[in-house]
């Protein structure tokens, strides 16, 4: 399922216009996104920006009222089955089939995806050693911390081995140790021809880390493009904070002065 | 070190009522209004003794059981157990174990409850005064089986306490509350049937409960005072026996606990991979293995069919009561179609879990037919224990095929139904995590109307086979009965694979507004 298929150039992800609304408020606002194959792409934006609903509607979880998105070439919402197979999702705020051992979630997901019980097996323990969750393994999901969650569930989106890694928010929570190592798995992922998508609210992070960056906000792309062209000079914290506004109310808490 | 042991009790209990008077205020009062309600027990006993013996013993082997039953499940319930000789407490000590057990167990007696136990179960010889045999058997069996109330109550609390502050615990413990509830109905009910029913099922109990651990001392002297010599040494082999296995795995359980001190528990005990390991490799086999797992552990799945195990008492009572033991044939159906229901809620029971099969993109008939293979692992064999026992035991063989066929029709074609319900409706369920039978806001109406339709559909689907049990019923033709098994069983099976396959193209179309909708129950 590794292989590149798709013809050279293709974008590992590429959404035109869409758009998702619930009730009264629009989510997101009519987005479209190239995201080039073998980038590491971080997607940036406030609390509340849409970037788990872009993501969502990208991936097959939730339906867009407008737009379409493709996968490595592969029309999500036409062909879901073969652009699922293509890609790995951590999802963010949903809960994990818990009851399971960490070891029996990775089993599930592989097996979900129709892999052969040896290949699952293989991987499955490779995935838990280098997630340095050997130990808890055996031990249910639902008592695991917040930060070992997080890795399991990145384990169950790996475990096929996707073109595209789609990720959304997948350092919450985690240890510094633990962080460096997922980073040093992405990075050594996308130079292997791998794309990873992350979302993050870690300006440093996403700066230090991805190639390619756009930044959402109210449902809307402010902009995209490499790092460095978007940052253009200063910091992407800087430049995230001048696009994004909302700054300027620091004066209001004068009772705060002791 | 036995009377160390109970010496120690004593000290314990008297230093306790110098640092708090209040406290031997309440063990007063507590101790006289509990000797008052024994000497009033005690003379009702005696006054036995003019009755008739099988009278007699009926009487003394329900009441024994209900106190034996009550030091086993009261301490669990109430957390009200006399800890004041606390194993934990020995465990940095160097005493033999035996001597450790049976010093804490016959300190149970120096304590108003143990000892008001003492008086009470002691005091049935009373009810046997006229017969020098049956006296003696009565004294006996009445400290074996105040032994046997303490040593129970140790059992239950010593192998609780390893599960007390588990998360497993709060999930059973919940389950367990619920059942007396459920029965309160047909208990109620029945008591107010009148004492003449009552009386008409007592002896019976008896006969069974003095065959059980709770009861089988207390029965005792019943069987030499009707000269049953041999079953009344049958019966003390076997008291002693229950005792023995009693005090047994409570050692067992005492020793384990001192060897492993309880600490704060953080975290379950490894498992392997369980189901996973039985089922093929296939999305299929792994959403049946994934499901069974939480049958097994997620305690609102059990608490959805706890009814099940309920479900031939409540029928059985309904039939005594009603004084018609055919009612005992509908168990098979109804039971198959109760627990082919369970899984119509399976996807709202996954929750936001579910992303992970919208995500890798399992099949729709995959899911489907995973979900209905868990389920059938024991509803299977439940639904045809159920549809074959009733008509064997009532002597009904005659309608043994047709209530199998419609038995495994209403399991069957339900599944099939539940399959397509469940692929399109969610329901507002506990979420995981939470009190099985905690009531989401607004669960209600929605969950009458789907479930009423779903009923409404199945009994139509049963009519076919009905129909030819009806025909048997009038005609005395057996070749119905078969008809019936036939039909039941191929419309079954069709409509089975009917409704993954539709409820797996409707999953196919519909699981992100299926994931959406369980998202929104959150």
């Amino acid at each position: 399922m590794s292989n590149s298929t798709a013809e050279p150039g293709t974008p590992a992800l590429s959404i035109r216009s869409l758009g998702k609304r619930f009730g009264d408020k629009v989510a997101v606002n009519g987005i479209s996104l190239d995201v080039p194959a073998g980038s590491f792409f971080g997607l940036v934006g406030p609390n509340g920006a849409g970037k788990t609903t872009t993501l969502s509607m990208a991936t097959g979880l939730l339906r867009p009222d407008a737009g379409q998105a493709w996968l490595a070439g592969i029309d999500v919402w036409a062909e879901p089955l073969r652009a699922k197979a293509a890609m790995g999702v951590l999802a963010d705020g949903v809960r994990l089939f818990d009851r399971l051992s960490g070891r029996q979630l990775v089993t599930y997901s592989g097996l979900l995806r129709g892999m052969d019980r040896d290949t699952v097996a293989e991987r499955t323990e490779d995935l838990l050693r280098v997630l340095d969750l050997e130990d808890a393994g055996a031990k249910l999901v639902v008592d695991y911390s917040a930060g070992m969650t997080k890795k399991i569930a990145l384990a169950t989106a790996l475990i096929h081995s996707p073109r595209v890694l789609v990720l959304d928010e997948p350092f919450e929570a985690v240890d510094p140790v633990s962080a460096a190592n997922i980073r040093e798995i992405l990075a050594d992922y996308v130079a292997h021809g791998g794309t990873v998508i992350v979302s993050s609210h870690v300006m440093d992070l996403v700066q230090r880390m991805c190639s390619h960056v756009a930044v959402i906000a109210e449902g809307n792309l402010l902009a995209a493009g490499t790092v460095d062209a978007v940052r253009g000079g200063v910091s992407l914290e800087e430049r995230f904070v001048q696009l994004v506004g909302g700054r300027g109310n620091s004066e209001g808490l004068s009772w705060l002065h002791t | 070190m036995v009377a160390h042991l109970m010496r120690l009790k004593l000290a314990l209990l008297r230093n306790s009522f110098r640092r708090s008077p209040w406290q031997l205020v309440g063990v007063c009062i507590g101790g006289l209004y509990g000797l008052g309600m024994v000497v009033f027990a005690v003379t009702g006993t005696a006054l036995l003794a003019d009755a008739d013996a099988a009278l007699a013993n009926t009487i003394l082997v329900c009441a024994a059981s209900l106190v034996t039953l009550g030091w086993a499940i009261v301490p669990l319930v109430a957390f009200g157990v006399d800890l004041t000789l606390d194993p934990a407490r020995f465990t940095t000590f160097t005493i033999s174990r035996p001597r450790l057990a049976t010093g804490l167990l016959l300190s149970g007696f120096i304590g108003v409850p143990g000892l008001l136990t003492l008086l009470l179960l002691g005091g049935q010889f009373l009810a046997w005064r006229r017969d020098p045999p049956a006296l003696l058997a009565a004294l006996a069996g009445g400290v074996a089986g105040a032994l046997m109330c303490l040593a129970l109550a140790r059992l239950t609390t010593t192998s609780m306490a390893r599960l007390t502050g588990s998360r497993r615990f709060r999930d059973v413990a919940g389950i367990i509350a619920i059942i007396p509830l459920i029965l309160l109905g047909p208990i109620i009910g029945t008591a107010a049937e009148g004492i003449e029913s009552v009386l008409d099922w007592l002896p019976r109990l008896a006969t069974v409960l003095g065959f059980t651990p709770l009861g089988v001392f207390a029965a005792l002297p019943g069987d030499l005072a009707a000269g049953a010599w041999g079953l009344g040494a049958a019966r003390l082999v076997l008291g002693l026996a229950y005792l023995g296995a009693v005090l047994w795995a409570w050692e067992r359980g005492l020793h384990k606990s001192m060897e492993n001190p309880l600490a704060p528990h953080t975290g379950s005990k490894p498992v392997g991979m369980g189901a996973f390991g039985i089922f093929p490799a296939t999305p299929r086999g792994a959403v049946a293995a994934r499901a069974l797992t939480y049958w097994l552990k997620d305690p609102r799945y059990a608490a959805s069919i706890v009814v099940v195990p309920l479900m031939p008492v409540l029928i059985w009572f309904t039939s005594t009561n009603s004084g018609n033991p055919q009612l005992m044939l509908v168990l098979g159906p109804l039971l198959g179609i109760l627990m082919a229901f369970a899984i119509s809620a399976d996807v709202s029971y996954d929750s936001t879990a579910f992303s992970l099969h919208v995500l890798t993109g399992v099949r729709g008939v995959d899911d489907r037919a995973g979900r209905v293979l868990a389920c059938a692992v024991f509803a299977l064999p439940v639904t045809l224990l159920a549809a074959i026992l009733p008509p064997v035991f009532l002597g009904r063989t005659d309608l043994l095929p047709a209530i199998l066929g419609i038995s495994l029709c209403g399991l069957l074609s339900g599944f099939g139904v539940a399959s397509v319900a469940s692929a399109r409706f969610t329901y507002a369920v506990p979420l995981p995590g939470e009190s099985p039978f905690k009531t989401p806001p607004g669960a209600g109406a929605r969950m009458a109307v789907v479930q009423l339709a779903t009923f409404a559909i199945m009994s139509v689907l049963l009519l076919p086979a009905l129909g030819l049990l009806v025909a048997q019923v009038l005609t005395h033709h057996a070749i119905f009965g078969w008809l019936a098994l036939a039909v039941g069983v191929v419309e079954g099976a069709v409509l089975l694979v009917a409704g993954i396959r539709l409820g797996g193209r409707w999953l196919d179309a519909r699981a992100p507004e299926l994931m959406q909708a369980v998202a929104a129950n959150r």
